[in-house]
């Protein structure tokens, strides 16, 4: 099962669980199992059904491109990062 | 498959340095910028600019301006459709709608002087400016908020009554747009295991991309509801698509053509003029052209923000950081959206720090909507970081250089936001600092001093397209659609060049408009020799492998029977029937085996390579004046792979005299009312090469895994260390330590009276 790490102010919603576990083959199953869960965290997260303009996703350390799309392994670490912009 | 980054190759084209394929022109003034285009009948657009910092728009009347002979049109928000509140993915980032309309053209509220109120065009000029004059706007004139600490104080005036954050709740007005938290382990825990902690408070000032050409855009609108936009821009297909939304229409109905570019450092990642020329255009029939002056470049487009850096790190004496604990809080301008987030992840992304947290905030204030500027935030929170670092190592008795080392990020720490890096060239850089002859050399005499200091920036991926066309001659047209800010349409054409075999001026690199290529993001965030130069070379591969099942169709052969190698086409069986062929004598033969040849590719670009920095400055501060003289000045980069050498050298240099300027000079003078009082260059003081020694450069290739080329992105990290390693250096020839940008004379001046002042103090209470 993936581990999903909880950003630091989200984890209000966790009551301070820092580290999920979720199953799920893509990002959008990872957020719905974690939603399940947490209802708020996943209203954090998703905006009209895809990831949020404003979230970026690290799969394994490497910056996913394909939003609820982006495929997750068995024993993938998930890291929900700010967007942030280039110059 | 593409190649592997581990492996060795013996490149011929890439790592030379051929004259630009764009040199000519730019040298000869032939190349066309924004302002040079014209069309027969076209129409001098003006735009109108609010007084104000901070007032609401109760009226505007633009009969008079209407009435004025030779004004065609006059428009102002009312011509624009009402823009959702919703953020939209937009280039690099999220922008919310609502907020990008209102910056165009002001909807009821101006936020800042300079905020675009109206717009006119005319048939000169001369007469635009006129009905500017006549176009009349009653403001109720509100109290301006200039200041992050202003902004957040209970009771300030509030910009934006619709803005909220999650943690105030849904019925606060705030102007504060969003908090960001990171944290690792026990900062209490951490700062206990402290031999030595520092602690200081950081201003730095708000500042300008200090782009030469200011922003221009044609627009013609057409009767069968097709737009065409010529424009300087960093991202043609950023311009279109954020167009499409502040118009109203639909993105396939706008090209945009791009014009040559005269810098843009993230400036021109955003739209202004753009939608202003096509709706003029719509309005009257006729091109219309805009053309911003210097004043409104610095009064209206987007600085980068000003920020205020509260910063506490704790060390061990044998020199090893163990706790970090930081406040920032960055000016977003008028509308959210200030790279305060990106300072949080870039402040302490250089060291190995187990216990920290971050705490981020973004902060609207009545001054224009701060847009990028090379690496975004990093600069600001470099400057904290790597001074208290220095201060540090100084309290340690630890050279700074080795400090760094011993602390530095590698392949397998874990970043601030969490995942491990991979293969990074920090150590590299430093490494390479340190065995440079620039700081092997010594420094003596009064008021000298040397700083180091390193950054890190991220670098970004995104989407490119590419095509490689193969001409009957064999020369090579390739097709991409980034826009070249420094260089990088010549490495495109080397990496075509080199997979294919081909002379390097045989090889012609365009740059096309929206129509004519596939999507591509913006030339920013470091991406366009990364991704572009990814789609090049899948391109090249592709027309490669259609070109080795033409030689096969010519022998009779299968495509697997061809070999490819040193620029000839051969049988991978000898056979002396079988001449081998270079690409231009296939090319002879297009026509009859098949047609013509087109490469192309898209990539979605993953598996970034972050970069890092690390920039050696030698200065002599003038006791007197507080002036400073950078005496040299060296930078060490990871480039992964530099392509044309040259030109990464010039983006080294390019970033940190831009760093230099940001640390000695440069600043947003606002008078009380709100109103910018250095508009012009003479005033806003940038660095010219009279300020500057020749910046030495040490290219360090830690290779990106996984890209084909092994290339890092290198147009921004080179700006983030500058402000600190000058900083440092300013402490080590005065005994200050600064802790405002910029360290102008009047400012560095008076810490140092006031250093004598208290030694002298001192040296009194003592006798």
């Amino acid at each position: 099962m993936a581990t999903v790490v909880i950003p630091s102010l989200l984890r209000k919603y966790t009551n301070g669980v820092d580290r999920v576990t979720v199953s799920g083959k893509t990002i959008g199953q990872v957020i719905d199992e974690l939603g399940k869960r947490y209802p708020e965290i996943r209203d954090n997260l998703l905006e009209n059904g895809d990831v949020k303009p404003s979230v970026a996703v690290s799969i394994d350390g490497e910056m996913g491109t394909g939003g609820v799309l982006d495929q997750v392994r068995e024993s993938s670490e998930i890291f929900f990062i700010p967007a942030i912009g280039g110059g | 498959m593409a190649a592997s980054a581990t492996d060795v190759h013996n490149y011929r084209v890439i790592g030379t340095r051929p004259i630009r394929h764009d040199g000519v022109d730019k040298v000869t003034g032939r190349a066309k910028y924004g302002a040079d285009y014209a069309f027969p009948g076209m129409l001098f657009g003006k735009v109108l600019r609010s007084p104000h910092a901070h007032a609401n728009i109760k009226s505007i009347n633009v009969d008079k301006a209407l009435a004025l002979p030779g004004v065609k049109a006059v428009v102002t928000a009312a011509d624009l459709p009402e823009a959702p509140d919703r953020m939209e993915n937009a280039g690099e980032q999220a922008l919310n709608l609502r907020h990008l309309s209102s910056n165009v053209l002001a909807r009821d509220k101006v936020l800042y002087d300079g905020h675009a109120v109206a717009a006119v065009a005319a048939i000169s000029p001369h007469i635009a400016e006129e009905a500017l004059q006549l176009i009349e706007v009653e403001y109720e004139v509100l109290p301006p908020v200039m200041t992050v600490e202003a902004a957040m104080k209970p009771g300030a005036p509030i910009l934006l009554p619709t803005l909220r954050n999650k943690e105030d709740g849904p019925e606060k007005q705030t102007n504060v747009a969003n908090h960001l938290q990171f944290k690792r382990g026990d900062i209490a825990e951490g700062f206990k295991q402290a031999d030595f902690i520092v602690e200081h408070e950081f201003k730095t000032a708000m500042v300008h991309q200090g782009y030469i050409e200011p922003h221009s855009a044609v627009g013609l609108y057409s009767a069968d509801g097709h737009g065409t936009i010529y424009c300087s821009t960093q991202g043609t297909f950023n311009v279109r698509t954020l167009s499409a939304l502040v118009l109203g229409i639909p993105e396939g109905k706008i090209k945009v053509v791009p014009a040559e570019i005269g810098g843009g450092f993230g400036g021109k990642l955003v739209i202004y003029l753009e939608p202003l020329s096509l709706l003029l255009s719509k309005k009257t029939g006729a091109p219309v052209k805009l053309t911003m002056s210097r004043a409104e470049v610095l009064r209206a487009t987007g600085p980068t923000s000003g920020s205020t850096i509260r910063a506490k790190i704790g060390a061990t004496k044998d020199g090893k950081l163990v706790a970090a604990e930081i406040w920032m809080a960055y000016e977003a301008g008028a509308f959210p959206g200030s790279p305060v987030g990106a300072g949080a992840m870039t402040i302490i992304a250089q060291y190995n720090i187990p216990n920290f947290l971050i705490d981020a905030y973004d902060v609207v204030v009545n001054r224009p909507k701060t847009a990028a500027y090379r690496a975004p935030g990093a600069s600001n929170a470099a400057m904290a970081s790597e001074t208290i670092v220095d201060e540090l190592a100084d309290k340690c008795g630890i050279d700074p250089c080795e400090f760094r080392i011993m602390n530095a990020s590698h392949e397998g720490t874990p970043q601030v936001v969490g995942p491990p890096f991979k293969r990074i060239g920090l150590i590299e850089t430093l490494e390479a600092i340190k065995n440079s002859p620039h700081y092997k050399s010594k420094l003596e005499g009064p008021y000298r001093g040397r700083g180091v200091a390193c950054g890190f920036w991220f670098n970004a991926g995104m989407q490119s397209s590419a095509t490689v066309n193969i001409h009957s001659d064999g020369t090579v047209s390739v097709v991409i659609g980034s826009v070249d800010v420094g260089g990088t349409r010549a490495a495109q054409a080397m990496i075509a060049a080199e997979v294919l075999g081909a002379d390097i001026n045989d090889v012609r690199p365009i740059v096309a408009d929206t129509d004519s290529i596939g999507h591509t993001d913006v030339t920013g965030g470091s991406r366009t020799a990364f991704a572009t130069g990814w789609a090049v070379y899948e391109a090249a591969q592709d027309a490669l492998r259609q070109l080795k099942e033409r030689a096969a169709k010519v022998w009779e052969k299968k495509p697997e029977d061809v070999i490819f190698d040193n620029g000839k086409f051969s049988p991978v069986q000898p056979d002396e029937k079988l001449k081998p062929m270079t690409l231009k004598q296939l090319a002879g033969r297009f026509a009859r085996t098949g047609g013509p040849i087109v490469g192309r590719a898209t990539v979605s670009a993953r598996g970034v390579g972050p970069a890092f920095a690390t920039t050696l400055v030698d200065l002599e501060v003038d006791p007197d004046t507080g002036k400073v003289q950078v005496l040299r000045a060296t930078v060490a980069q990871d480039a992964g792979k530099a392509i044309h050498p040259a030109y990464v050298e010039g983006q080294m240099q390019g970033g940190t005299a831009q760093g230099i300027g940001w640390a000695l000079n440069e600043e947003y003078f606002y008078d009380t009312k709100g109103v910018l009082r250095n508009t012009g260059l003479l005033d806003y003081r940038m660095p010219t090469c009279l300020d500057m020694p020749l910046i030495e450069t040490a290219i360090v290739e830690v290779p990106t895994p996984g890209h084909p080329l092994g290339i890092r992105g290198v147009g921004e990290v080179s700006i983030v260390p500058p402000p600190a390693a000058v900083a440092n250096a300013i402490a080590h020839a005065t005994g200050v330590r600064m802790t405002q940008l910029p360290m102008s004379p009047p400012r560095l001046l008076k810490a140092i009276l006031e250093r004598h002042a208290a030694n002298e103090t001192q040296v009194a209470a003592a006798d």
